[in-house]
């Protein structure tokens, strides 16, 4: 271990891609935390937050460019929750900004279109959308920061099989994408005649489709030669005994897991108590009892099976202090808020529409929490990919 | 070190067998090149050697392989990984992840090598390939060569004693493809590693190979020097049909030899005889583009290009990979992106009247058999019915109506694509690597139809890495360098005076300006 805090410091700003689940992590926090709030200040702090850290932190995967198109969406979910107020809603209260002719509802009860436009309708729109909005950014971040490939590959042993196919899947299905593209620039090349009708459309679909499948076929057998060849799969040889092992208690688990989640969510089984019977916290669901035995027999069935799996990693992506600072700053997020909104000034996260929003010294730490990767992580290694194109800056 | 004994394999529903009776001792350390027309075998010879044939491919296959003395014929090629390397023709079609260093770990990470050891191992395959730089790189933006490289290398870390490659260089430009054959050299001489490579443009591999490999029509094998093989397969490179026709014995293999043998003829032969002038264009006739600028997003793949190509003409387009060639076609052509510039043919906008071949002529064929094609074709350019197949017939005689247009060889899938798309009769035909996959006698019939359709007064333009295609057929080349015209000029003066695209009779000759064996073999007056 190096000697001073310095030099540690310095170790850990070496640039590298975190660990996958550490991104996920974070971003599920503070999308959690967007979720607790109608709070449009809030709101727009957590956003902000979250545009920084993924402006600094992504890396130039292919992946990473998928951040603006969470960014459009969320803008569209906005603005698409105003109109269906203006739509729908209206007549609330508040100023009237629009006057606008009201058309009677077809039967009693149903549904009333249009009306007057007013401030309380347009402000509801405007903290739903943003709500939901925000939501969708804290996920797409995590898309955009962790390589979806790396992910998949650093699920446990047992699940390596399926890793491996997911894998595939993606890449396959990019390609697939390609020879769509390629094939349908090929059909301009020949003349499409100016017919129309079920059979010229037939003849259009059969003249992409044919060829992609063909194509399709082709890579996917090449890509099982190649992975084949490669030793894919090696050593997948198992003994029957360590199978049926594997067997039982996975199926158990599966059982366990449902019947858990049944209990909790349909209170089926009464609660226990223990001594002091009155506390809160003496209360258990004995559902959950069954969940975690389920968890437990899950966990040994997927050791049981990753044991016989001998596969090492080039590079394994490891939960350091940099990760661990991830996840806990987007947990730690979430706890804020949700101690906020157990506590007395629980009003402040799903303010009026009347008045004009205010924030607690608590709920501006939470967004500064998880500012923190932004900070505290290693600037992400790059590949590459986007080297023609260096000029590019900003969020593209 | 690889022996195979009575080796015969039969596909399903064929009927001959594709090898017959094989027998081959490869001993270690020897680079052997496998040659043969297309469709011969060569490539059901080299997926043998690991068992993808029959295992990826169906078929009945009798005989043993041994490597090293051990028998591996029942061996799955998973089991052979650390004894056998593969590597395809087309690199990113075989890659399972996304960066260098993942790929060349891949293997390794599937034989359960220690961390640690990967770590080295991959290290010291970077520096072998000489791809250091690249280590983080994405895989999808690699050039070529760099791709081909790293599928090599993500075998090599497995330590295999015996590589296998399939055509590694025939999408490759001349530049790549020499990165790639320097690289099994190295690993001939160095690693004692043996290598199996099949390959269409022998010149390129033959000055490395100890020996040649050839597979006959009839499915049999016969090994032995490159010099008395060659010409039995049917692929001869230049500078051995040159050391023949002219009686030199030995016959030379390399450029050095024969330029060695050739001083003579060197010094009594005078300059070839001047082409005659490249007609100047005519306005309002032929081909006529400018300020062509294709961009995809950022990059700039077309840079404004000016060109006028008069009918009769064969222009050819060359140009390392990623140089904007094939974009330049499809803006010509009108289907791809043009973001500014006109084309204009015979003075008119050329929408409509321009052909193009692309890269994967399949890519146009959808119908069961090829007379459905060309019936298609007839009735879309409405000509009357079997006038397409008649085209067809006279490019190439011995298609059968009835096949399957996958069914076909690659010289044959071209032949009828290029019918397909000549039916309306378009007066400029473009050809984006039309030889790609097609063996010596498929490149000579093309050169003929080419020559053909320049006869009738179509303008021609094609793309292409094949410098000796490009000296025998084109009149004229144009060079592009990140989509600008660098060169631009009559084949002899671009292509004899290029380091790196002059053909090997100009690199024998050299600074006599002949570019192909034919002209000269009629200038040293001896009897072709």
């Amino acid at each position: 271990m190096p000697g001073t805090l310095r030099d540690r410091w310095s170790l850990a700003r070496v640039p590298r891609s975190l660990h996958p689940a550490a991104w996920w992590g974070w971003s599920l926090g503070t999308a959690a935390a967007a979720s607790q709030t109608t709070n449009p200040l809030l709101l727009v702090l957590l956003v902000a937050v979250v545009v920084a850290v993924v402006s600094l932190r992504r890396g130039d995967g292919p992946w990473a460019s998928s951040f603006r198109l969470y960014l459009l969406l969320a803008v569209f979910l906005v603005v698409v929750r105003v109109l269906y107020r203006v739509l729908l809603g209206g007549g609330e209260g508040g100023a009237v900004l629009l006057p606008l002719p009201e058309l009677p509802a077809l039967w009693p009860g149903g549904l009333r279109l249009l009306g007057d436009v007013t401030s309380d309708a347009v402000l509801q729109g405007l903290q739903d959308g943003l709500r939901l909005g925000a939501v969708v950014v804290c996920v797409g971040a995590a898309n955009a920061l962790a390589n979806p490939k790396r992910l998949l590959a650093a699920v446990p042993g047992a699940l390596y099989e399926v890793g491996a196919v997911l894998v595939v899947a993606v890449t396959v299905f990019a390609q697939l994408a390609d020879s769509v593209l390629r094939v349908r620039r090929a059909r301009l090349l020949r003349a499409t005649p100016a017919g129309r009708g079920v059979r010229h459309r037939h003849r259009v679909v059969r003249a992409v489709v044919v060829p992609v499948l063909t194509d399709a076929l082709d890579r996917s057998l090449q890509l099982a030669a190649s992975m084949d060849a490669r030793g894919y799969g090696r050593q997948a040889g198992t003994s029957r005994g360590r199978r049926l092992v594997t067997g039982t208690l996975l199926v158990t688990s599966v059982v366990l897991l449902g019947y858990g989640a049944f209990a909790v969510l349909s209170a089926a089984l009464p609660t226990w108590r223990w001594y002091p019977a009155e506390a809160a916290w003496a209360q258990l669901d004995p559902g959950l009892l069954v969940l975690l035995a389920g968890l437990a027999a899950a966990a040994l069935g997927f050791r049981s099976a990753g044991r016989a799996v001998v596969r090492t990693r080039h590079r394994p992506d490891r939960m350091r202090a940099a990760e661990w600072t991830t996840l806990l700053s987007g947990l730690a997020c979430f706890a804020v808020v949700q101690l906020v909104a157990r506590g007395p000034e629980a009003g402040v996260l799903l303010p009026g529409v009347r008045a004009w929003p205010s924030l607690t010294p608590a709920l501006v730490l939470a967004p500064v929490l998880a500012l923190l990767p932004a900070l505290l992580t290693p600037p992400p290694a790059l590949t590459g990919a986007q080297l023609p194109r260096a000029a590019a800056g900003g969020l593209s | 070190m690889l022996s195979i004994q009575h080796l015969t394999v039969r596909y399903p529903g064929a009927e001959r067998d594709t090898l017959s009776d094989v027998c081959l001792e490869l001993p270690e350390g020897e680079l052997a090149l496998v040659v043969g027309r297309t469709g011969s075998g060569k490539s059901t010879l080299l997926g043998s050697v690991n068992n993808l044939v029959p295992r990826f491919t169906a078929g009945r296959r009798v005989g043993r392989i041994l490597l090293d003395g051990a028998d591996v014929t029942l061996a799955s090629p998973r089991e052979l990984a650390d004894r056998v390397g593969r590597v395809g023709q087309d690199p990113l079609a075989g890659f399972v992840t996304d960066t260098v260093e993942e790929e060349l770990a891949y293997g390794m990470e599937q034989l359960g090598v220690a961390p640690e050891r990967m770590r080295v191992r991959v290290e010291e395959t970077l520096d072998l390939l000489g791809i250091a730089h690249l280590r983080s790189r994405a895989l999808t933006t690699l050039s070529g060569g760099e791709q081909q490289r790293v599928a090599i290398g993500s075998v090599l870390t497995l330590q295999p004693r015996l590589l296998v490659l399939d055509e590694p260089t025939s999408a490759l430009d001349p530049v790549a493809a020499e990165e790639v054959v320097a690289l099994l050299r190295r690993l001939v001489h160095d690693l004692g590693t043996t290598v199996l490579v099949a390959e269409h443009r022998v010149e390129r591999v033959v000055e490395a190979c100890d020996r040649v490999v050839a597979v006959l029509p009839d499915g049999r094998v016969r090994d032995g020097a490159p010099a008395d093989l060659l010409p039995e397969a049917g692929s001869v490179p230049p500078v051995l049909e040159l050391g023949r026709r002219l009686g030199w014995a030995p016959v030379p293999l390399h450029v050095r030899d024969a330029r060695r043998r050739a001083a003579g003829l060197r010094s009594r032969l005078g300059p070839p005889p001047a082409d005659p002038p490249l007609p100047a264009p005519v306005a309002d006739q032929g081909l006529d583009a400018r300020g062509v600028l294709v961009r995809h997003g950022r990059q700039v793949a077309v840079a404004g290009v000016d060109l006028a190509v008069p009918r009769g003409q064969v222009c050819a387009l060359v140009g390392r990979n990623g140089s904007g060639k094939s974009s330049l076609l499809w803006a010509l052509h009108g289907a791809g992106p043009r973001q500014a510039g006109t084309v204009r043919v015979d003075g008119r906008p050329g929408r409509g009247q321009v052909a193009l071949v692309p890269q994967t002529p399949a890519d146009l064929l959808y119908l069961e058999t090829v007379a459905e094609e060309c019936a298609d074709a007839d009735e879309q350019a409405g000509l009357p019915a079997g006038s397409t197949l008649a085209a067809l017939a006279e490019l190439v005689p011995d298609v059968d109506p009835g096949q399957h247009p996958r069914d076909l060889s690659e010289g044959q899938k071209l032949a009828l694509v290029l019918a397909l798309q000549l039916a309306g009769s378009p007066p400029v035909v473009l050809l984006d690597e039309p030889t790609r996959g097609l063996d010596a006698a498929a490149k000579a019939t093309l050169t003929r139809q080419v020559a053909e359709l320049a006869r009738r007064g179509h303008v021609v333009v094609l793309a292409s890495h094949d410098v000796e295609f490009v000296a025998r057929t084109c009149s004229r080349v144009v060079v592009l360098a990140d989509g600008e015209v660098v060169g631009d000029g009559p084949v002899r003066d671009v292509l004899a005076d290029s380091p790196l695209l002059a053909t090997q009779v100009a690199r024998v000759m050299s600074p006599l300006r002949y570019l192909t064996v034919a002209e000269l073999l009629t200038a040293a007056g001896s009897p072709s």
